[in-house]
Formats: structure tokens, sequence, C-alpha cells
């Protein structure tokens, strides 16, 4: 990582006692005011329907405190650990490992990933994990090139995933065709999808962009949920085919593959099979990535992000750029939610719901927006650590929200807060997170 | 029929609401000349380089563009980012803007963005590496890298654009403008935030932009000291109308320009001329 440009004198944003209490007592009095009512006093109704109502000042004055006690552990945790800190107290030669290390991360993970499937053959449950993380690593791989690259906030993302899933199920069970002629087109019909939502969206900016795309998301959900004589309505569709090996299908009949390898059959080769099919299709989306941002449609994305204004006075037409980062976000997202159908057998509404979008769009901003490295370590921590986290039953949201406000305090543009350069003449310098922007619809 | 004429403004009008920035303005700017638009602050300078590179569209009045041997262009109908394809006219802002986060050589190929579409084979052909696109890519660095040179921020290439110093910055949007091979530059305020040497240093850049390449400049600026070395001609707006126009040297003299300038009456203008026996 580079020096940062404005490094910002400790001594003048250093804090001294009085403004950590000074702070944490302002904490306190929002939270009084919040949880006065919120848990200081309890209602209900009683038996003949009048209110009952009872005070629980105990509670209320320890929230109180809790917050006060959070918020001075938050002060100082930010003084000794904040981002600003970081880059001036690693020496120099520390920085120098850890960009070796930065750079033996991503061919580590994906070998590991490659051998998941050797190592836990028995252990069906990871498996079913790694399937399930390699999906959201492959939307957020989409989603990154709406957001991360051409900085449209896009809070309908599964929008799209839906429309790759129901292009399958449905052509699948209604006209027989396979998987393998079922991708392109899932893909292909989302990404039609992404144009037809470019193009009212693309005078809107920043919020009024993300509320339109936010509807867009609603819309197509609702509607498969009431156009009950296409999709099945809320019951969703069943009976969605598995999908084969190029034809040979992984069954346990004599034309399956295993009785063509004449090995016994078992089912977690279908699992393994799953497991490479959507590691591939996530390559495959991490490829056309890395390949778009060195092409001239990738730069102009992210010139996008950076300066509107500046790239329309460079001849670049804002509208087709903006059109196409829709259309390549969708064609992603269209082809996960092929691979997701064909895996569950059965799709419904309910799996597209805006949770979905939101968790698809935390895992690129906490990745760093921008960072392919980055979305993968977000969607492994984010999905990983939920599951991580399911011993805490009723606690886990919380654990998982407390983790989430650390990191974000701790690393306020993701994992990956920089920038590398698409091209150079000499050496290439990462670029600082500071000077980035994030962009603005 | 406009032979020497570049650009030729004709009773452009601007009108936001109740207020007429630009009022029924005409001029000219020369073929391969450097024309300065200069003017007190609020005098509607730059809504007519908004009007001219397509971000505005004006209340009234035509622009006309004309290239060598071509027929004329009509900017007040292209789309903005079409007058920097067809018409090759390119700007500079007032307040930079350049792309930050993106490194020195970046912000240079972006400018490169059009022919390197059509060279990419709209992405399909620069998808799979084709080698006619790696060769338009080559030429594309090249192309940025005899600019960085001659800005002489050769060294910076690899820098991002928003740690460069001002100066820097200054001159890196002047070059990006110039990558995308205009016939017609606008610079607003090039000099603005300069020190004496800088200042220097950017009129000896734009004269020789002119003479390499014949670009034709058409600049807004209130250092005078630039202004007066290198226009050919001088247009002075004041309450978006043009008060006056002429060479340099007519401009410095003129008292309804120095009445604009240090706010008096024409009269008392004459009055001090008097005095100084002028």
């Amino acid at each position: 990582m580079t020096a940062t440009a404005s490094e910002p004198s400790l001594a003048s944003r250093a804090p001294g006692v009085a403004f950590i209490l000074k702070k944490a007592l302002i904490s306190a009095l929002v939270a009084l005011v919040l949880f006065s009512l919120m848990i200081g006093i309890r209602t209900e109704a009683g038996p003949t329907g009048q209110l009952i109502y009872w005070t629980r000042f105990g509670d209320l004055a320890a929230m109180v405190a809790a917050v006060f006690g959070g918020s001075i552990v938050m002060e100082l945790l930010r003084q000794w650990w904040g981002p600003v800190g970081t880059i001036r107290i690693v020496p120099k030669r520390v920085q120098g490992m850890l960009a070796v290390a930065r750079r033996g991360i991503a061919p580590l993970l994906l070998t590991f990933t490659l051998l998941v499937p050797v190592i836990f053959y028995d252990q069906r449950y990871i498996l079913d994990l790694g399937i399930l993380v390699l999906t959201y690593v492959m939307l957020g791989w989409g989603l990154n090139v709406v957001v991360g690259l051409a900085g449209l906030l896009d809070l309908g993302y599964v929008a799209f995933y839906a429309v790759g899933a129901y292009s399958y199920a449905l052509l699948a069970t209604n006209f027989g065709l396979s998987f393998w002629v079922c991708l392109p087109l899932a893909g292909i019909l989302a990404s039609f999808w992404g144009v037809l939502l470019g193009f009212p969206v693309l005078r809107l900016r920043g919020d009024y962009l993300a509320i339109v795309t936010l509807a867009f998301g609603e819309i197509i959900r609702l509607v498969i949920i009431n156009w009950q004589s296409l999709t099945g309505g809320p019951n969703g569709v069943s009976g969605i085919p598995r999908p084969t090996l190029f034809g040979i299908p992984l069954t346990p009949g004599p034309d399956g593959l295993a009785a063509k390898l004449g090995i016994e059959f078992s089912p977690t080769h279908r699992i393994v099979f799953l497991f490479y099919l959507i590691l591939a299709l996530a390559l495959l989306t991490n490829w056309v990535t890395i390949r778009l941002r060195r092409l001239p449609i990738g730069r102009a994305w992210e010139a996008l992000r950076e300066d509107q204004v500046a790239c329309r006075a460079l001849g670049i037409n804002t509208t087709t750029t903006k059109l196409t980062a829709f259309a390549t976000g969708a064609l992603f997202g269209g082809l996960a939610g092929a691979f997701f159908a064909t895996r569950q057998g059965f799709i419904s509404p309910e799996s597209f719901t805006f949770q979905e979008s939101a968790l698809v769009l935390a895992i690129v901003v906490l990745g760093g927006m921008g960072s392919q490295l980055g979305v993968a370590l977000a969607a492994l921590t984010m999905i990983g650590g939920f599951e991580l986290f399911r011993s805490l039953e009723q606690y886990r949201m919380l654990a998982f929200g407390l983790a989430m406000v650390l990191l974000m305090i701790w690393r306020p543009r993701g994992l990956i807060g920089h920038r590398a350069p698409t091209v150079f003449l000499r050496h290439s310098q990462a670029i600082s997170s500071d000077l980035v922007k994030e962009g603005h619809g | 029929m406009s032979g020497d004429h570049i650009l030729t403004v004709d009773r452009l009008s601007m009108r936001f609401g109740g207020i007429l920035a630009v009022n029924d303005l005409s001029f000219t700017a020369g073929r391969g000349k450097i024309t300065a638009l200069i003017g007190p602050n609020g005098a509607g300078k730059t809504t007519v380089f908004n009007c001219i590179t397509g971000f505005y569209k004006p209340s009234g009045g035509t622009m006309r563009l004309a290239h060598d041997g071509a027929t004329e262009i009509r900017l007040e109908r292209l789309k903005d980012f079409r007058i920097s394809r067809q018409a090759r006219v390119a700007r500079t802002f007032q307040n930079i803007r350049l792309f930050p986060g993106m490194t020195a050589l970046e912000n240079l190929m972006v400018a490169q963005h059009n022919a390197l579409m059509l060279a990419s084979g709209l992405t399909f052909l620069g998808l799979i590496g084709a080698p006619s696109w790696r060769a338009a890519e080559k030429r594309a660095i090249d192309q940025a890298t005899l600019w960085l040179d001659r800005i002489g921020l050769l060294d910076r290439a690899d820098d991002a654009a928003g740690n460069l110093p001002y100066g820097d910055q200054r001159r890196l949007e002047i070059a990006r403008a110039m990558c995308t091979e205009p016939a017609l530059l606008c610079l607003d305020e090039p000099a603005a935030g300069l020190n004496a040497r800088e200042s220097a240093a950017l009129s000896e850049l734009l004269l020789s932009i002119r003479s390499d390449y014949g670009t034709s400049i058409l600049l807004i600026e209130h250092d005078m000291s630039v202004v007066m070395e290198i226009s050919d001609h001088v247009v002075v707006m004041d309450y978006g109308v043009k008060i006056a126009e002429g060479t340099p040297k007519e401009i410095r003299d003129d008292p309804k320009v120095i009445a604009a300038y240090l706010g008096v009456e024409d009269d008392e203008v004459a009055a001090v001329e008097q005095e100084l026996g002028l």
C-alpha cells in the first residue's frame, strides 16, 4: 500500500480524555432517548383489552451503561488500530512482507478451493457450504462490476439471479432443454433484463438510483409470485433437472456416470460435480472481469465511477457505458441463478428476497469495492462466518453484526481497500483508497 | 465560407430562469489561433464553454464549427459526448476534473476511449486478445507516453492522478484533452493557481500545441500575463455580453475593458487617461 497522500496529523486528531468522555456521553444520551420507550417501558394488552405496562429501568440503565462503555472502548480502538494509524505504525519491512503475502494469498486460496472436494470428500456439510460460498463469490464478482467498477449502487441485484434461475427452471421443465443449453440462455435473458432496468434508471444518480433498483428487484419477485400460470406463484417450480456432465447424468442407473466409469455410485459425485461447476463459473466471472478491466470498456466504467462529467467531455457515451455495466453484472447474476436452480432442484420466490441483494451488496462493500480478491474473502467471511456463529443460536446475528461493525471501523473501505492500476509503464503500484471514488451512479 | 474561422458563435444566449447568463454573444475563433475569452468573475465565460461543449443547451443562437474542407457542424444540435467525438472539441475544467483514483497513464488511456473501443472490436476482439487489439493498445500507450513526456510527467506515469501536485494536475488535464485529438481545445482557466514559473511553462506548452498540432485554442483566463503573451485574439465579456474584442494590445488599452475590470465609470477612466496624457 502506498503511503497516504494526506496524513492528518495525529496531534490535531488525537482527542483527549475529555473528548472521549463527551462522545460517550452523547452516545449514552442518544441510547437513553431511544431505549427509554423500547426497553424502559413494556406494554402488553391485558385480558380485557386494556393496556398493561410496567417499567424496566434496571434494564434501561444497563443498556445505556453498555453504550457508554462501548463507545469509550470503540473510540480507543479507533485510535489504536484506526485506518490512519495502521499504515504508519507498520514498519516498511513488515509492509513488504505483507505485500508478498497478499500476492500469495490468491493462488493459495485457489489451490485450496480446488482441493476442497479431495480433502473433505466425506464431509457433505463442508462441500455444501463450499458450494454456497462459491455461489456468493460469483454473485459478489458479478455485482462488483456494477457497484465496484462502474460505481452504480444496485440494490436489486437479486432480480437477475431470479431471472437466471427461473429461465433455466422454466426452459428445462417446459421444453426439456439441457442445462448446458439453458446456461447461456439464462445469462442472456438476465442480461436483457439488466438493459431493460438500465434504461429507466440511467437519468438517476446516487440514492435515487439505489431506490429504483431496489424497487426493480421487488417488482421481479412480485411478478414471479403473481404470474401463477407461468411460474407457479408461491409454490415455485419443482422437479428441475439436475445438471449432466455433457449429457451423461450423475445417477445410479446404467446410463449414469458411475456405471460408465465402472465405479460404485455415490451421491457425493454429484455434489463434487456441482462444486467444480460453480467454481468454474465463478472463475469464468473472475477471468472475464479482470480482462474487461484492462479493456477500454472496463476503464470507462472506472472513469465513470471517478467522474461522469469528465467522461462526457472526453466523448464517452455514459448511457451505453452504464448499460454495458448493468448487462455484464446481470449476465453473471443470471448464470449464478441457473446454477442455483439446478443445484436446488426446486426454486420459489422466497429465495429471491431483498435480503439476498443486501447480502451480496454487503459482500462487495466489505470486500473493498472493485477488488476481486477482497470480494472472494468477504464472501468467505460472510457466508462462512455466518455458519461459524451457528452454535451461538439466537445471538448469531448479534455476534455477526458486531463483527461487521468492528471490521468496518478497522477497514472502512473494505478488506482490500486499494486499487490496482489496469495498465502501467514501469511498475504497478497500488492506489490508496483515499483517492478512489465510490461513484454516485 | 469561414475558411479562417474554426468556430463561429452567432447571437448565443443562455437563460437560467430569470437570469440571462449570456446575452446575444457573437464571436469567432480563428483556425490554428489562440483566442482568449476574458472578463470579470460571473461574466458568463464558463457558461459559453458549457454551451460550446454541449453541457448546456443554449436558449438561442448558433455555434458553427468548421473543420478543414468539411461541412459545418452545428454544435448546439449535438449531444455532449458527440461533440468530442464528431466535432473534435475537447475541454478542461475550471476545477480540475481528472480521474483521481486512476494513474496519470490511465487518465490518458481513458481519453482515447472511442478509438480503442473500435480497435477492441467493441470489447469482443479485446476479450480474446486479438493481435490487432494488442497493437492498438500499444499505440495508445505510446501516444500517452508521448504526452506524459511532453508535460514532464513521465516519471510519475504510474502515480495516481489525485496524488500529483496541483500544477501537474493542470497539465495532465490538458494532455488528457489533447489525447482525444481535438481540432479545438477549450481551456477553462488553465493557469489558475499556478505560480509564475508554472504559468510560463503553461504558455510554452500551449504555444507548442498550436504550432505542432495546429490545434485551435479557446482560452478562459484571468492571468493576464498568459493572455497577453500567447493569445492572437481576445474577446472581453461582462454581464453576459461582449464589450470588446481585438488583439491583446487593443484590449489592454480599451477604456471599456479597464472600466469592467476596475469598476469605474467610463468618464472617470477618460479623466484619468487625460491626466496621464494618454
